[in-house]
């Protein structure tokens, strides 16, 4: 089987989502990796050192500029006459892309997926995580996308693929790029970050996350989290947001700030190695999945606790 | 301009949901079911946009049960203008439910089609973004604000940098994050008037869509469990604690 792997780059690099989805392709046959972009040499390069990817194919057109979905949907469908399977990260990217190619493919998509138990058969989580579904497709070829924090991340160096270009129809006329809002931030990024301190409604405004929550992430080296409830009051811009329909993280260490547990929120985060929860109330349901609990006024613990570390 | 919002019958998301013994799936028996939660965002959009004169009919539509009806009602409560309920048993998936959603599209011509991004129990993702394929439409998924100007539609994203903003040409697909807004709840005089509102009752053969599924459930399983710790006494305990775990010197 030939897989065809969806790269996740900024025309420069390759984002570490690609890694994950690069392993998971690789249990089901040869990878190769797509990289559409525009001026976007660099980040084929980098792809064609990724380990296990044996082809690189960059379709360089300013109408990929910014992974319009209408321009590289129909360029994927092409290019999958000689595919069997496609694999995109579950990126927001990779969420807009694979389900139009596989509508267009008459594909029925497997997303988010946690493991490849065959050629045909995966895991997914369904019911915000707590279920399991285990699914068999009967689709000749296969579109998947990749749950990031269940596959190991292919090495970036040991790889010495071919790059080879590759042209699609280019501009379909029918959408454009306007402009971007991208959060700046010296920070680890928040699915690939070893250490993650979130913050939830009980932090109550916004300046709050930068002198309570920010200090320890910094002393740690940790990444910024945040609980939809705090998203939606405006403390923290949406990027920020762990959850069922937000980012899906496992860090070695999660730390949970004044945020209750509501289902919606574990699923986001239920994986991460060791879960550390600071709330004041002691039956917040955050307490039943963490692993160490300390029960108190976080406006008063988090500093101590930043000045002690 | 007239808009189409499909919506789905859902657990509610307060629910937390159970895994049958048997392996077979979640358990749905006795079990509270409600709109899924980004389709009253994608209903409420829709009456924004209609009580700004941008639209002028907004009709809803539903695959699934009967019961489905229920949330069509809702729908109708909270201001969509007439119903269609396409009455399917057994799980359709979002490739079926896009194919049906293509049929309607066509006869119904809409401007614009706002669903919701996902679908909670699934967590598939994939409807809207399969319905702007079929149709050959552009989508902007995971709207957190939408602009119609003209036969133009602009689409603010919410995406894991932060937001993007896409123009679309019309008749375009929109699907719901959310940040869009806050729905509105249906008011008692309303949901009486709901319940004359027009609804009409198709099949998936009606629109000559097969529904049987491409992916086949081998078994549903409960996800590995994690239980509770200790609880540390005070800052100190817990800075020990992470000092054991190599995050801190």
């Amino acid at each position: 089987m030939t897989v065809l792997v969806l790269v996740e780059h900024d025309n420069a690099s390759v984002k570490d989502a690609t890694l994950a989805a690069v392993t998971a392709a690789g249990k089901l046959g040869e990878v190769h990796a797509l990289v559409a972009g525009s001026g976007a040499q660099a980040a084929a390069d980098a792809a064609a050192k990724i380990a296990g990817v044996s082809k690189v194919l960059l379709a360089d057109d300013a109408a990929y500029a910014h992974a319009l979905p209408e321009n590289v949907a129909p360029l994927v469908v092409d290019l999958m006459a000689n595919y069997d399977a496609f694999v995109a990260p579950a990126t927001s990217n990779g969420k807009n892309i694979a389900p139009r190619v596989a509508a267009l493919l008459d594909v029925m998509q497997i997303s988010d997926i946690l493991s490849v138990e065959s050629a045909d058969t995966f895991t997914r989580p369904i019911y915000a995580g707590n279920a399991i579904a285990k699914v068999q497709s009967s689709d000749a070829k296969k579109v998947i996308t990749v749950r990031g924090t269940a596959f190991e991340k292919a090495a970036r160096e040991g790889g010495s693929a071919a790059v080879e270009a590759v042209a699609g129809k280019g501009d379909s006329g029918l959408s454009s790029f306007v402009g971007a809002e991208i959060s700046k931030s010296e920070r680890p990024e928040l699915t690939s970050a070893k250490i993650i301190v979130s913050g939830g409604r009980a932090l109550q405004n916004s300046e709050n996350f930068h002198t309570i929550i920010e200090p320890l992430a910094d002393k740690l080296g940790a990444a910024v989290g945040a609980s939809r409830a705090a998203v939606d009051a405006g403390y923290v811009p949406n990027d920020y947001q762990v959850g069922q329909t937000g980012k899906i993280v496992a860090p070695e260490v999660y730390i949970a700030v004044g945020i209750s547990g509501a289902i919606q929120h574990l699923a986001g985060m239920k994986d991460s190695k060791t879960i550390i929860a600071i709330n004041k109330d002691e039956d917040a349901p955050i307490f039943q999945v963490a692993d160490i609990g300390l029960v108190g006024d976080l406006f008063k613990v988090v500093p101590e606790l930043t000045d002690k570390l | 301009m007239k808009l189409l919002v499909p919506v789905k019958r859902v657990i509610d998301y307060n629910v937390k949901p159970r895994v049958k013994m048997d392996g077979t799936g979640v358990d749905l028996a006795n079990v509270k079911m409600s709109m899924n939660p980004f389709d009253e965002i994608a209903v409420e959009e829709a009456i924004r946009l209609k009580e700004k004169g941008v639209a002028t009919e907004i009709v809803a539509v539903s695959i699934g049960e009967a019961k489905a009806q229920e949330t069509l009602r809702t729908a109708l409560a909270m201001g969509a203008d007439r119903a269609i309920l396409v009455v399917a048993e057994g799980e359709v998936e979002p490739l079926a439910v896009a194919k049906i959603l293509k049929a309607i599209v066509d006869e119904e011509q809409p401007g614009l089609v706002i669903l919701g991004k996902q679908a909670i129990d699934d967590d598939s993702n994939q409807t809207g973004q399969m319905l702007a394929a079929l149709t050959g439409r552009p989508q902007g998924t995971f709207a957190s604000a939408v602009t119609v100007e003209g036969d133009s539609v602009k689409v603010t994203r919410e995406v894991d940098g932060g937001l993007e903003t896409v123009s679309l040409k019309a008749p375009a697909i929109v699907t719901t994050d959310l940040r869009l807004n806050e729905p509105r709840y249906a008011s008692l005089p309303n949901i009486m008037k709901a319940k004359s509102k027009p609804l009409a009752q198709k099949t998936p053969a009606d629109y000559g869509v097969d529904t049987s599924p491409r992916l086949k459930t081998l078994n549903v399983s409960e996800p590995p469990k994690r239980t509770a710790g200790v609880k540390v006494a005070d800052v100190d305990e817990l800075v020990a604690k992470l000092k054991a775990l190599g995050v801190a010197a």
